[in-house]
Formats: C-alpha cells, structure tokens, sequence
C-alpha cells in the first residue's frame, strides 16, 4: 500500500464566486477530508491562491491536481510535501483576566512560546501565536488546565520554495 | 473588431449574441423568469428557430443529438427554479459525455436573490459539479462576454457543456451592445500542447509490438480526427475495437474493425485485452463498464494513450507513453514516423474469436429458429433498409446494447446514446435534434418501452416541428436490462421490472404519427421499408422475446477476459 502524506496544494485561480464550490466539490466528490483550506490574494492582480491540506497518497493527489486543472478558472495546481514548503498556522486563545493573577505558569507559557499579547482589559485577554502544528498543539495542552474560554486556528498558509512562474503561466496562455 | 455599439436591452442581446454564435436552432421551454428573452426570440424567429420541446429534460437531451451529428453547440433554454432544475439530468449527461452545450436559464432579479423568491433555485451551485463552467450574470453589459465566453468554452478542448444564468433586471436593463468572440481565457488551456518526443516513443512502442490493439473512444470523433485514425490503422495494421462512443468513428465493415470493448461488447476485443502487448487508447477514458476489473486489465500490456484530456492520463489505466494533444493533430503527426506492418496473423485470433462469438450468441440474434422476435434481427432489418447508413439514437438498456452491437454504421456521428451516464429517456429527444442536425439523413430511434414512457410527452415535438424522426420501440414489456441482472445475479426475483404498457400504436397516432405494431417475424421488414421509405415520421412497435438477454457479457467486477457468453 503507498503511503498516505500529508500535501499542501496551491491553487492559483481567477478570482471568481463559485470556484470556491467548484474546487471543494472536487475533495467532497472523492470523499477526501480536508485538513484545511485557506483563500486568499495572491501576488499578482485579481488571481487568488488557494492552499488546502491534505492527507492522501501521491497517487491520488495528483489525479486531485489534474481535476483541479481542469477547471476552467484554475490557472494552475501543484502540490508539495512539508520539506518544499515554507508553513505555518495562526491561532488565538482568550482567558478570563482573573486567571493571569491567579496562575503565573499562565505568563510564562506565554513567554516561553514568545507568544503575542493582543489585546488584555478587565474581563479577558487574548494570546496569538504564529506557528506550526504542533507547536500550538503543545500551547493548547499547556494552556488547556486552566480554562481556555475560546480557541481558533486558522488553515495552513504556505509559500512554496521552488518558483511558481504563475505570471509566466497567464502569459503563455494569452498569446 | 468594430466598436460600433447600439442601445438594446439584455433580453434583445442574448438573441442577437446567440445569431453572432451561429446558432440556428435552440430547444427550450419558457416561464416567468426568462419571458424577456422569448419576447425577442418572437421577433427574431425567421433567423432563430426555437424549438419548443415538452420538457426541459427533452430540451437538453434534443440540444445534445443536435450537437452529436452536427458537430455544433446545442443551445437549451429553460426558465428559473423548476425549469432550471428540470434541466439538470441532460447537462449531467453531456458532461460525461464531452457533449458541446450552451444552457441558458432565467433568474429572479437580482434583489430577490438569497429571499427564496418565487422560482428562485441556485441553479449555479446545483449546476457546478456537472458543467465544464457556469457564470450568473446580473448585468444586461455582461452578457454578450459571458456567451462568447460559453461558447468558446463549451466548444474548444474537451467539450462540455456550460450554463448562463441571466437575472430578469438584466435582462430588461439596456446596455451598449457590440459583439466580440471569445478566443482565450486566460486560466484555461483547451489543448494541451503535444510533446513531438512522446509522439515519437509512442511509434517506437507501437512499431515493436507485436500483438497490438487499439481501443478508440469518442475522441476521434470530436477531433474530427477519421481520416487522420483510419491511415494510421491501416498504415500500423492495428486491429481496432470501439467504446460505445467510440462507435461510427470508422467503418463497422472496416476490416481492421474488430468490434467494441466492454461490458456487453464482443468476445474477441475483450478476451485480447488481456493478450495484446501494446494497447493503444485514442479518446478514450477507461470507464469501468469498459475495463471491468482494473486490477486485471490489460497488466501485460505497454499502454499509450492518446487524449486531450491530461487529467484522464493514469486516472484508471497507469499509462507508459501518453500523447496529449487534439486526436486529429497527435494521429496526424504519428503517422510519419508509423511503420508499415501486417498484422494478419494476430487480427485471425480476434476473427477466431468472432466464429466462436456468431455461433454462441449473433446467430440466435439474427437467424432465430425460436418464434419471439430478437432485437438483433430488427436491427439487422434497419441496417438493410438504410443501407448500413443511418443515424441511430439509442436510448438505455437492453436494445441500447443490442443496438451498438448489432447496427451497422458508414457514417461518422451517426451513433447518438447515451453512454456515461446511462439516461434513460434519452432517445426520443435527442433523436428530435439529431434529426434536426443531419436532416438530410434517415434518423431511427431504438428505445425500450420503458425508457419510452420516460419522455415519449416528446411526440408533442415530433407532431408540432414535423420532424421525420423513426422510432422503433423494441416492446418487451420488461425493464428488460434490469430484469436480466435480476435473473442472473438476483435469483430471478423480477422486483419492479414487468410493465403493464399503454397501447403505443394509438399514442402515437394521437399525436398524428403513422403507426404499426409488429409482432410476427414475417411482418418485420416490410414494416421497417415501410417505415424507412416514409417521408414523415413513424412509429414502429416491435414484440419482442419477452426475456432474453444480451451477452456477450463482463459481469460487474469480472475481469474482461472473463466475458460469457450465456
Ligand atoms: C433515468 C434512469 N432510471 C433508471 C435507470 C436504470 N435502468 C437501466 S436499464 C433499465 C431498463 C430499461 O428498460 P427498457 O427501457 O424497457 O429497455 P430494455 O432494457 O427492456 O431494452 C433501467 C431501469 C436508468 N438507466 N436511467
């Protein structure tokens, strides 16, 4: 059996309403769960990036970038493994403000993980830490005894370490 | 490009945009959300016929037998909600099958989009998954962009089909129109570009083999590549076995024509899978009804596929050499560096396996000795009648089988049916726009009489448009194809599939069509001259045995070359 790894796939699109539909159908269609999914801008004009992650063979993530390139608004798919990427995710913690005073291993598991304070009034404060998964994953644990009021984190963001020549790509198209 | 612009609204610049495109004919069905654009079509009926069909389901499936034998898009127009919705099926099935088509649906306005307003579906979600691409358009200044757009879409690459849902504001909303096709997007590559080195190592694989076979699908026809697939079987000597949409691409008395692949295709092609050395696949997609079980499919073959479709390379069949390109430019280049060869030697084993195949299962079809008449013999009746040269629309089922197996075909596009997704329904309607798209060709419609009742509201079209579309319901007052899995592999508990039937012949002749029923074999084929040599439509009911089977036949999650034959 080939082995399941965990891929980062970067979808370069037009920035257009129902693509989000059109691309999440692809996983949903093949029954693959997505670890996380990521919209955003890209560097080039009108062209957004998708970053979704997830856990399949190499086999099957490539018949996935074929079918994503199919699309008519998909510039281009590719995929990459952890060691080709550059990653990481954003999460946020929010505590009741008393417990800051009441547990000091609080302030120092915020230091340890140079972790940023955003905001701290009277009833709440909140923690942010850009990272990877299992850093935030030991923050979770460590903060997890004392009552986290609300945790979030965000999908994987990634850049890729080869160039993408995604200007090049639109180029060859037109002409 | 002239920017010469007029002050019209969106209803008026859909036609208008519709005539740039070329189009003659569109099939469609109107209501509330889409009056504005009939309201035009009213005033340019003398350049567009708009066929009105009895269902949006005849819509498409009739848009999609007009692309099929005329190589052009077909054009569907429905209202919002149900009208949208009742769409569905057909763009369904032209996407599985590469089918070119513009649907063209109406919308509430756009600020009553999000209420669940009257008639109000989210067509563009619903549609997604099953069009090449879809686009709403809530600006009368979109539309003529968004159908160039659809139709270069829709036609170029891998056809497909593509929807355009128009918000009634836009619709009434003027804009300055002016016309410019479309010929790029940016984001998409409809052919992808061939790599001369991979034609060159196909040649080389192919000019080794010794025992090769070639499987075409539909790619050659939508390529319009025939002349350029016939030299290079002729030149390679390559014995070469059809999909059942491959069907029509060549000759079926071509004698390099060694039948179809599949399910219910012939013994031959399919036992030799499994022996061939070099299996070549042109435009053609490994569907499992055509490799059966794909852990033993063809493993000692080298496998090099032709396709324009990079995402079909490896998506079942893990392929050595693949060609991408457009069929009729990669099988024009092979053909120079193709090396003349004989095959006879191999091509015998299939004919061998024919001889075993005619007297097993073609003889009981065509030369019966019991009393109920077969499906094979009406078909062979029809070949005779037409000269091995009409169009033939087959609807799903038993007959359908019966109907790519048994008919003959001189013609390329002149095998509509459905074959990805398997509508039943589908046959009366697409005949209605095959006929449309080849009228100067016979066009017969083989439908069983289940899939008949699923659309027959369509002999409403056949009776107000005039057109001399042939039908032959093959009768066996069975869902004979289920009823036949039920006896094999259900211990013949025959749930849900024995049909208490209407009398066809009077329903037709409600509708005006002339109409015969046969039951007798000596009957048979002077109603099928009758049929063929009338000048309007027909209606021919054909008996038939009430349970036989077709066969040859893979069972699901068999291995090809363990094909029976009873
Ligand atoms: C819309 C639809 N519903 C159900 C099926 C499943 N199905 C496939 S073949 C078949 C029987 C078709 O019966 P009939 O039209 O009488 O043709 P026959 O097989 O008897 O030739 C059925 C129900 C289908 N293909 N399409």
């Amino acid at each position: 059996m080939e082995e399941k790894k965990l891929y980062t796939i970067s979808v370069y699109s037009e920035n257009n309403l129902g693509l989000l539909n059109r691309i999440s159908t692809i996983f949903v269609k093949r029954h693959i769960n997505i670890e996380s999914l990521t919209v955003s801008a890209s560097e080039i004009k009108d062209v957004s990036r998708f970053i979704v992650v997830v856990k399949m063979t190499e086999t099957a993530v490539k018949k996935i970038i074929g079918q994503l390139e199919k699309q008519v608004e998909v510039i281009k798919a590719y995929y990459h493994t952890d060691d080709e990427v550059i990653f990481t995710e954003n999460a946020m913690f929010k505590f009741k403000s008393d417990l800051l005073f009441e547990n000091p291993q609080i302030q120092n598991i915020i230091k340890e993980h140079s972790m940023n304070i955003i905001t701290v009034n009277r009833t709440f404060f909140v923690v942010e830490k850009t990272a990877r998964r299992p850093e935030i994953e030991a923050i979770y644990k460590a903060f997890e005894p004392f009552g986290i009021a609300q945790f979030v984190r965000s999908g994987r963001i990634a850049i890729s370490k080869e160039a993408m020549n995604i200007r090049k790509i639109l180029g060859e198209i037109v002409q | 490009m002239s920017t010469k612009t007029e002050r019209i609204i969106g209803a008026e610049a859909v036609v208008r945009s519709l005539l740039a495109e070329g189009v003659e004919i569109a099939y469609g069905y109107p209501g509330g959300a889409i009056m504005p654009i009939y309201d035009e079509l009213y005033k340019y009926q003398d350049k567009l016929h708009h066929v009105l069909t009895r269902h949006e389901q005849g819509a498409t499936h009739a848009a999609q037998g007009f692309a099929r034998t005329s190589g052009k898009v077909g054009v569907a127009l429905a209202t919002s909600g149900p009208g949208a919705t009742n769409l569905i099926t057909g763009i369904a099935d032209a996407q599985i099958d590469s089918t070119p088509m513009v649907c063209i649906t109406g919308q509430v306005a756009s600020h009553l989009l999000g209420t669940d307003a009257f008639q109000e579906t989210d067509v563009i979600s619903i549609s997604s998954p099953i069009t090449k691409w879809n686009v709403q358009v809530t600006k009368a200044e979109d539309i003529p962009g968004a159908i160039a757009k659809a139709f270069y879409i829709a036609k170029s690459g891998r056809p497909g089909p593509v929807l355009i849902d128009i918000t009634k504001d836009a619709q009434l909303s003027e804009l300055d129109y002016s016309y410019e096709k479309c010929t790029n997007v940016r984001s998409y590559q409809p052919v992808p570009t061939t790599d001369i080195e991979k034609v060159k190592e196909a040649a080389t694989l192919i000019n080794a083999a010794k025992k090769p076979m070639i499987v075409f699908g539909q790619g050659v026809i939508l390529g319009g590549a025939e002349q350029e697939f016939k030299a290079f079987i002729e030149k390679s000597g390559i014995p070469s076995a059809w999909t059942v949409l491959g069907l029509s691409a060549l000759a079926t008395n071509h004698p390099l024509n060694v039948g179809m692949v599949g399910m219910h295709g012939h013994y031959g092609p399919n036992k030799l899978t499994n022996e061939c050395d070099v299996l070549i696949a042109v435009g053609m997609r490994f569907d499992d009804r055509v490799t059966g079980d794909l852990s033993k499919y063809a493993k000692q073959a080298k496998v090099v596929h032709f396709d324009i479709d990079p995402a079909e390379i490896d998506k079942n069949v893990k392929t050595d050499v693949a060609v991408l390109g457009d069929s009729k430019d990669t099988l024009g280049k092979i053909l120079e560096f193709i090396e003349e060869k004989d095959h006879s030697a191999w091509l015998q084993q299939f004919r061998d396996f024919d001889k075993i195949e005619f007297e097993k299962v073609i003889n009981g079809q065509l030369n019966p000795t019991k009393e109920g008449l077969t499906m094979g013999e009406v078909l062979q009746g029809i070949n005779k009648a037409t000269n091995d040269d009409a169009v033939i629309v087959s609807d799903v089922g038993q007959h359908q089988m019966m109907a790519v197996r048994y008919a003959n075909f001189t013609h390329t596009r002149s095998n509509v049916t459905s074959g990805g997704l398997g509508t039943m329904g589908f046959a009366l309607p697409a005949s209605i726009g095959a006929k449309m798209g080849a009228p100067d060709r016979h066009v017969v419609a083989i439908i069983g009489d289940g899939g008949y009742q699923m659309t027959c509201q369509e002999l409403g079209t056949i009776l107000q448009t005039g057109t001399a579309v042939k039908i032959v319901v093959l009768n066996n007052e069975f869902l004979g194809m289920v009823r036949q899995w039920q006896q094999l592999f259900f211990d013949r508990r025959y749930a849900s599939t024995e049909m208490t039937n209407p009398d066809f012949v009077k329903l037709a002749e409600a509708y005006s069509i002339p109409a015969k029923k046969v039951s007798a074999r000596g009957d048979l084929q002077g109603a099928i001259d009758e049929m063929i040599a009338c000048k309007t439509s027909y209606f021919l009911e054909v008996m038939v045995e009430k349970e036989d089977n077709v066969f040859p036949m893979v069972p699901t999650g068999a291995s090809v070359s363990d094909v029976r034959l009873e």
